[in-house]
């Protein structure tokens, strides 16, 4: 109990969060359940690119392709030969970690630029690359997987709790995707406070330094795509699960340029940041159809084309914002309002502890 | 034979398109060490403007120039607004507002245009002439010299005038020219200027081939990566032959590598950029870069 007392605020905070998270398909219907399965979904593949781009300072464009990689693995096995499920999710991850790997060799030797351009080029390619092995694949028909039933346990313990109607198979999946998010969140905030960590960070600050100081770049570079690619797998496996259906045109390139943005405007190097980016690579585009769509003075073919263009506009005019204001996102943000809060109420003797370095720049 | 023969002048057709793509990537790159990812993207607004040009009624001939200096001051515009606030920031920050600028220009044109694709006209008729056996379209010699003739240009400008100069000792060594009195930052801009003019014409050029809409630009500047990468991409002559080899390649693929076909075409784009990045990472003309930590 002393122990718990001593903790800082923020990590009462998490607990609320995941409390928070925990409690909420009790509350909203099934389909809201889902719907917040996949922010989570977005959380975890834009936490492995955090991890890539704001702890190591290396640029994927290509996660996009990496998802579909995890959630063609999981529909494969499923649909063809009756893997259980759950069983896929670890093989999808640790495939799409290993391709990730070995796309991670090539960029050893090069600056993030090049591997900025072979996994755009990846990104773009990838819909092509699906449809092709038509056998495995089934093209553009895409892989149907049937619904997921939650066991018997699982299912009265829903029940006693909301006194409603039985877990639906959304709920379930909820759950699921609700715990990895948990665990891969905490193996995550781990490995950045310990020694792969501080050596992610160090050859993002400067190579030739961690070097000197005995980092191992290229082991920690390619463990860094491996480990960014298997968070992306992962994620694609769940969203074939939450979906229920894969198909090649749902990993265009703009689904990796969306999931970039979410890890931008989360905060590139933060460990909650992914989880406000999650929500908000979800929903805006959702939210912002919805309104314009419920607006009737718009006419109908603006609120139309607005449908298509509108997230492409507001994604682009917010990554260019936000680098040139905000280069750390809404963590960043927060965090700086807060120690500039906290040094006001402790008075002036203490006004520079706590803040950020002006320009920080993490990128 | 024949087929053989067309199979390469058609190839040598697209490559001029890429290599004018490139050259614009290429420029940039040596004025600040940044791939822009928006260079596709803009050249596909400046085409929008041409095509709304040559709408009104305006000749193809004066559509042509009117778009490649709107798209000039556009470059320069950006450069000025957009890029120069993060210019001294890490590389990775300046990628990533390209990659803005990317995707808010293809929102933009969306909703100007909307994407249902377009018929572009071309001042060239699809007739074929014959050169050597061959039978080579109009279509495909006039591509072909268009972009040499900005290629040119372009060449001309950088190595024999005093602009040209300044413009490539700003980019190299922008202390040691800012201290000799050239305005380096607006040397960058100028940089940025030639690059979207440049891209304007591979633009307009591959627009009347692929019909114009606001995702045109997407496969093609994957192939001007691959050419940009495949030449060095600090050499604008090396991108000039990558993007002619890759234009080549990809076409001879697709023609006779069975199992590649129209749709996976990028793909062997893909792979050149990656055997280049394995094989040598510098690319067939670029020097042996000093690595930036």
């Amino acid at each position: 109990m002393s122990r718990l007392a001593k903790w800082p605020p923020r990590y009462w905070l998490v607990v609320l969060v995941v409390l928070v998270f925990f409690g909420l398909p009790t509350q909203v219907t099934s389909f809201q359940s889902l719907e917040w399965a996949e922010v989570l979904i977005f959380a975890i593949v834009i936490l492995g690119l955090n991890l890539l781009v704001g702890y190591n300072g290396q640029l994927s464009l290509g996660h996009g392709a990496f998802m579909a990689i995890g959630a063609y693995t999981t529909a494969i096995l499923v649909h063809r030969y009756n893997v259980n499920y759950l069983a896929t999710i670890p093989i999808a991850g640790l495939l799409t970690g290993l391709v990730g790997f070995f796309l991670g060799i090539p960029a050893l030797r090069l600056s993030p630029l090049y591997l900025a351009l072979a996994t755009f080029a990846l990104a773009v390619i990838t819909p092509s690359l699906i449809k092709r092995p038509v056998g495995l694949t089934q093209g553009t028909d895409g892989i149907e997987i049937l619904p997921q039933q939650p066991p018997d346990w699982a299912s009265s313990a829903f029940t006693s709790v909301t006194g409603g109607p039985p877990m639906s198979s959304d709920q379930w999946l909820y759950y699921v995707v609700f715990f990895i998010a948990v665990i891969l969140f905490w193996i995550a905030w781990n490995i950045v406070r310990r020694r792969p960590g501080r050596a992610f960070m160090a050859i993002r600050d400067g190579e030739v330094a961690a070097a000197a100081f005995g980092v191992n770049i290229a082991g920690y570079k390619t463990l860094a795509f491996g480990l960014s690619a298997f968070y992306a797998g992962v994620a694609g496996s769940l969203y074939a699960l939450a979906t229920g259906f894969v198909h090649p045109d749902e990993f265009p390139v703009s689904l990796s340029l969306g999931l970039l943005v979410g890890a931008v405007i989360g905060g590139l190097g933060s460990i909650p940041g992914p989880l406000l980016g999650g929500i908000f690579t979800f929903w805006l585009p959702i939210l912002s159809g919805q309104f314009v769509g419920g607006q009737s003075w718009i006419p109908d073919q603006v609120a139309a084309v607005f449908k298509n263009a509108g997230p492409a506009v507001t994604y682009g005019a917010l990554l260019i914002l936000i680098m040139i204001f905000a280069p750390n996102g809404v963590v960043g943000l927060i965090l700086s309002a807060y120690a500039r809060l906290r040094s006001r109420l402790r008075g002036a003797g203490e006004r520079t502890t706590g803040q950020l370095p002006p320009d920080p720049q993490t990128v | 034979m024949t087929e053989f023969a067309q199979q390469v002048i058609s190839g040598l057709a697209s490559g001029g398109i890429y290599a004018s793509l490139a050259l614009a990537l290429v420029l940039i790159y040596n004025a600040m060490g940044l791939v822009n990812f928006a260079q596709g993207e803009m050249a596909m607004l400046a085409t929008f403007l041409a095509y709304t040009l040559i709408g009104r009624g305006m000749s193809y001939w004066i559509a042509l120039p009117i778009t490649i200096v709107v798209a000039f001051a556009g470059g320069l515009v950006i450069q000025r607004v957009i890029i120069r606030p993060v210019e001294r920031a890490p590389v990775l920050t300046l990628v990533i507002v390209t990659l803005g600028l990317a995707t808010l220009v293809n929102g933009l044109a969306g909703f100007l245009y909307g994407y249902i694709p377009r018929d572009f006209p071309s001042p060239f008729s699809v007739q074929t002439v014959d050169i050597l056996g061959a039978a080579a379209s109009y279509r495909d010699l006039g591509v072909i010299g268009v972009s040499a003739v900005v290629l040119v240009l372009i060449y001309l400008l950088l190595q024999r005038t005093t602009l040209g100069l300044a413009m490539r000792a700003a980019a190299h060594h922008p202390e040691a020219s800012r201290l000799l009195g050239v305005r380096v930052s607006w040397m960058l801009a100028l940089g940025w200027g030639l690059a979207s003019a440049a891209g304007a014409v591979s633009g307009i050029m591959v627009a009347p081939i692929l019909l114009l809409e606001p995702n045109m630009m997407q496969s093609v500047i994957i192939y001007a990566f691959a050419a940009a990468v495949l030449g060095g991409i600090e050499s604008p002559l090396g991108a000039v032959i990558g993007g002619l080899i890759v234009g080549v390649t990809v076409n001879l693929a697709g023609a006779y590598v069975p199992g590649v076909g129209g749709d996976l075409q990028l793909a062997v784009a893909f792979l050149i950029i990656i055997a280049v990045l394995v094989v040598r990472p510098n690319g067939l003309l670029g020097r042996r870069a000093a690595r930036r930590a």
